[in-house]
């Protein structure tokens, strides 16, 4: 049963439409379909594997918590269900989008908003932020604790 | 949300999580997690209710320098 009805999957397609370079999804989860993959886990599986038809330039990988442990690591995952959202491009890749938990609700936005983002490298942002981001010397790691609702 | 993977697709050494807190009950427990939204900064630094473009960039800098 689809996850999206008709008027989000046009409005995801809308927002999506200025999207001029690849977007690759990476959705780690744990034993894909079976009876012991994650409620959860499923469920964001379902939503990005509905997401990622809404436009030629997105692509969906899923790959498996476990078997694919270097993966994850790579793209710093530490727990599921998780979402990486890449340039696919051949750019160098930034591996510092995540989305941890299903983006539903009001997250659902902050989905299409980082694929919108990644897809058209249109990232407003004031000039003294950017200033300022040119000064860090060190990583910063932001966790933003959200609920559905 | 948005705010905070702005900044990490605008610099290579920022990154950004969306944590739906109702899924993952022992990061809630360890940032003791009251209200949402609430941002943690490098484990130590925390910022409830959300949070302006300039504030934030202050204390990812307060972070990052």
């Amino acid at each position: 049963m689809p996850l999206l009805d008709d008027r989000v999957r046009k409005q995801v397609q809308d927002a999506l439409a200025g999207i001029t370079r690849p977007v690759k999804i990476v959705m780690f989860t744990q034993g894909e379909g079976g009876a012991i993959e994650c409620e959860y886990c499923s469920e964001t599986r379902e939503l990005v594997e509905e997401v990622s038809q809404q436009s030629g330039k997105l692509s969906l990988e899923v790959l498996d918590f476990q078997a694919d442990e270097a993966r994850a690591r790579e793209y710093g995952v530490d727990k599921i269900p998780a979402v990486v959202l890449l340039a696919g491009d051949g750019e160098p890749a930034r591996h510092g989008v995540r989305l941890y938990g299903i983006p539903a609700g009001y997250e659902f936005s902050s989905l299409v908003e980082g694929l919108r983002m990644v897809g058209t490298g249109d990232v407003k942002l004031s000039d003294a932020t950017r200033q300022a981001l040119a000064r860090l010397t060190k990583p910063v790691h932001l966790q933003v604790f959200v609920t559905p609702t | 949300m948005v705010l905070a993977h702005k900044l990490a697709l605008a610099s290579d050494l920022v990154s950004a999580d969306m944590v739906e807190a109702t899924e993952f009950p022992h990061l809630t427990n360890r940032y003791q997690v009251q209200a949402v939204p609430l941002t943690v900064i490098n484990e130590t630094i925390r910022i409830e209710g959300a949070v302006p473009e300039s504030l934030l960039v202050e204390k990812v800098l307060e972070a990052g320098t």
